[in-house]
């Protein structure tokens, strides 16, 4: 460390500046600034899918500003609960606008995460050397969701009661520690007032502080080796005489002004739902939700909120008839590693023992099938976190792969769409097994993805990024 | 080609068989009473005489009224039964336990419960615009009323008096779901006494009372609309500023 040294500017220097280079010697301002963005080279060919990213920040800003305000008048109170978000709605001047934005914002943050993942999917986004990028982006996923879970049980509803009363009985499926965890987390043997009192402590501060480090860290990640495009070409590789990328501009102002018309647009948006349509249907505010929790009642339907119900369909999919489908499945899949992959004899080993485990745990004799429901449940969202290392396609954007790869991802894609959808309604015997078959179509997409990425006709990528000028 | 073709119909049902509604009690559409000051206020008239001897609102204030265009005065001289000030509460002074015993439960609370109502099958107005009217005399139970909406409701049909008693008319058709067997098919409701109202006075009423309730689950409502207006008139002036300001940047990016 070199010794401390003041910055000498001379006497007639603007106040701002000599301020500015005050700091500057004490605190890292402006190479901050200028790292994270000012000077921060981005890929110039940025579509449409690339705004998600400072708008998911914008939602979270938003919702963090509007949820202090909620608490100030909140009650985390069994008995308060419910009357005290309709005395916001009320009683608070403008609460009803903070609550309504508060609670659009939870689904707005949902929509855009997964638009942001779709465009991470679609151009190779996870790709080496971005894989810890990835990860973070995957947790800030499990916080949000957890985020949301914890929050939805505050307005105190019918729906909020018994959404939660079942989430926290899926712990219970759970050999052995099951029910005593289920108790543990809730607090009493109901869902009641202590539990509610422990989510709200969730809801505010443990969850949103964990949040604000990871979002830290995915941009420092992300800002320290670059973004990608859709072209999926390291612009790095290509660096002009000023040492910078030539197919980078620096984020201010470009940047700066293209997320801007973004904000813009996604305001309009948000507001037209905040103002004219807060409820969306019921999607966004369940009915159910404006009869306060009761013990006694449960709801004939009980549904999650629609950002959870594609993974809500694998979980209810899992019935004793298809584990015996699922069984067949993890055997196919079994031998199919043996006779397809490279790996190491003694990985191959680990896998078979370990696909015999869970054949044998499958038996309706040995675990029953809520429990390997659950599996499946957190499977269908741990699973995106292998996406750097089973994606072993030679191209990393999907403008370049084999087309029939397009028709593999709306395969894809259609399936979640559909498993959200399923999860909404309640179950019918023909529902089941459309979900059964997107669930089965769902994995196979990540667990066969090291073999159908490389196959096919890959086409030319181009040295340079594909860029029109405006 | 055969086999493709079996796909394909099998594929087209998806949608179908993923949307397909299990069917339900499909409510009579209730009239729009938003922007209608006169019917809101009659429609509070009649709920404090006929709700709130045994349902609380208790998130309603009573000088909230002011919205529908009442003066505390007024609420003081007219309305104020169960409250002693205008600043309080639209609360019951029926006590929950008493509720327990002679309805078997205690009455729910009304403050939000046009929004709670509404489904898949109409909104929460449209249900209560059909609950409040189907009541119809059934001596099998302990109160001597039904309903056809919410079969076998606790609560008796507190505006009889207004709409009068009927009863249901029933005819036997054949069972769709096992051959040769009849059952008794719901057939219209027959009047037996006639009440304070005739029969379009009285949808009118009530039309009025679900337009109340509608207006008090979320007094909010006409606000909301109003800045909606103007915030989204300012954004899209916001919209068209950033687009510009987008546009003159980019210009100079080759």
């Amino acid at each position: 460390m070199a010794a401390f040294k003041e910055t000498k500017l001379p006497a007639d220097a603007p106040a701002a500046k000599k301020a500015l280079g005050w700091v500057d010697d004490r605190f890292p301002l402006t190479k901050l600034w200028n790292d994270q963005w000012g000077k921060y080279y981005a890929p110039k060919n940025f579509n449409f899918w690339y705004i998600f990213g400072s708008l998911a920040m914008l939602v979270l800003v938003l919702q963090i500003v509007t949820g202090i305000f909620l608490t100030m008048h909140y009650k985390p109170d069994a008995t308060l609960a419910f009357a005290s978000v309709e005395y916001i709605m009320r009683e608070v001047p403008s609460g009803w606008l903070v609550r309504y934005m508060h609670s659009t914002g939870a689904s707005a943050f949902f929509i855009i995460i997964y638009l942001h993942m779709t465009r991470a999917l679609l151009y190779g986004s996870y790709r080496k050397p971005r894989e810890l990028i990835w990860l973070f982006g995957f947790a800030i996923f499990l916080c949000l969701m957890a985020e949301a879970f914890f929050g939805y049980l505050l307005p105190w509803g019918q729906m909020s009661y018994w959404g939660a009363q079942v989430i926290v009985n899926l712990f219970g499926a759970i050999p052995l520690i099951g029910p005593d965890l289920s108790l543990w987390i809730r607090g009493d043997y109901v869902v009641s007032d202590a539990t509610l009192n422990r989510f709200f402590a969730f809801h505010v501060i443990a969850i949103p502080l964990v949040l604000l480090g990871l979002v830290a860290a995915h941009l420092i990640a992300l800002h320290e080796i670059g973004s990608s495009n859709p072209d999926g070409i390291e612009v790095k590789e290509n660096l002009g005489p000023d040492g910078h990328p030539v197919d980078s501009i620096p984020s201010h102002p470009y940047y700066t002004v293209h997320d801007l018309f973004g904000v813009s647009v996604f305001l309009l948006i948000f507001s037209c739902v905040v103002f004219f349509a807060p409820e969306m249907g019921g999607y966004f505010l369940e009915y159910n939700n404006f009869l306060p929790g009761d013990s006694l009642k449960t709801p004939l339907h009980i549904a999650p909120t629609w950002y959870f119900t594609p993974f809500y369909s694998v979980l209810r999919a899992t019935t004793a008839d298809f584990m015996w489908v699922l069984m067949c499945f993890v055997a196919a899949y079994t031998v199919f590693i043996w006779l397809k992959s490279r790996l190491a004899r003694i990985t191959k080993i680990i896998i078979a023992v370990v696909a015999l485990l869970a054949i044998v745990g499958m038996l309706p004799q040995v675990l029953d099938a809520k429990f390997w429901g659950v599996v499946f449940f957190g499977g269908s969202v741990v699973i995106l976190a292998f996406m750097p290392w089973l994606d072993h396609s030679p191209v990393k954007s999907i403008r370049y792969r084999p087309s029939w790869h397009k028709i593999v991802y709306a395969v894809f894609f259609f399936s979640f769409l559909v498993l959200g959808v399923l999860g909404t309604l309640p179950p019918t015997e023909g529902r089941t097994i459309i979900s059964q078959v997107c669930t089965l179509l769902y994995f196979s997409f990540f667990l066969f993805m090291p073999w159908w990425s490389t196959m096919g006709t890959f086409k030319k990528v181009p040295d340079r990024v594909v860029f029109h000028p405006h | 080609m055969n086999f493709a073709k079996k796909l394909l119909a099998a594929l087209a049902l998806v949608p179908a068989l993923v949307l397909a509604n299990e069917g339900g009690f499909t409510y009579d559409k209730a009239p729009d009473r938003s922007n209608d000051m006169a019917a809101l206020q009659h429609g509070a008239k009649l709920f404090v005489n006929y709700c709130l001897n045994c349902h609380n609102a208790s998130s309603m204030r009573y000088n909230r009224l002011k919205d529908l265009g009442l003066t505390d005065d007024q609420v003081r001289a007219n309305l104020l039964f169960t409250g002693d000030k205008v600043g309080s509460m639209m609360t019951t002074a029926m006590n929950p336990k008493d509720a327990k015993a002679w309805f078997g439960a205690v009455p729910p609370d009304l403050s939000v419960i046009a929004r709670a109502k509404a489904s898949g099958s109409g909104s929460g107005s449209d249900y209560l615009y059909t609950y409040l009217r189907t009541f119809y005399k059934d001596d099998t139970r302990p109160n001597g009323w039904n309903n056809r909406v919410l079969e076998n409701a606790a609560m008796p049909h507190v505006l009889w008096e207004l709409q009068g008693v009927q009863k249901i008319k029933t005819k036997n058709v054949q069972d769709p779901h096992e051959p040769g067997k009849t059952i008794h098919q719901f057939d219209g409701f027959e009047q037996v006494a006639p009440g304070s109202m005739s029969k379009l006075e009285f949808d009118n009423a009530v039309a009025d009372l679900v337009g109340y309730m509608q207006w008090m689950a979320e007094p909010a409502a006409q606000t909301r609309k109003k800045l909606g207006v103007v915030v989204v008139l300012f954004l899209s002036l916001f919209v068209f500023l950033a687009w510009r300001l987008n546009a003159s940047y980019w210009k100079e990016v080759k």
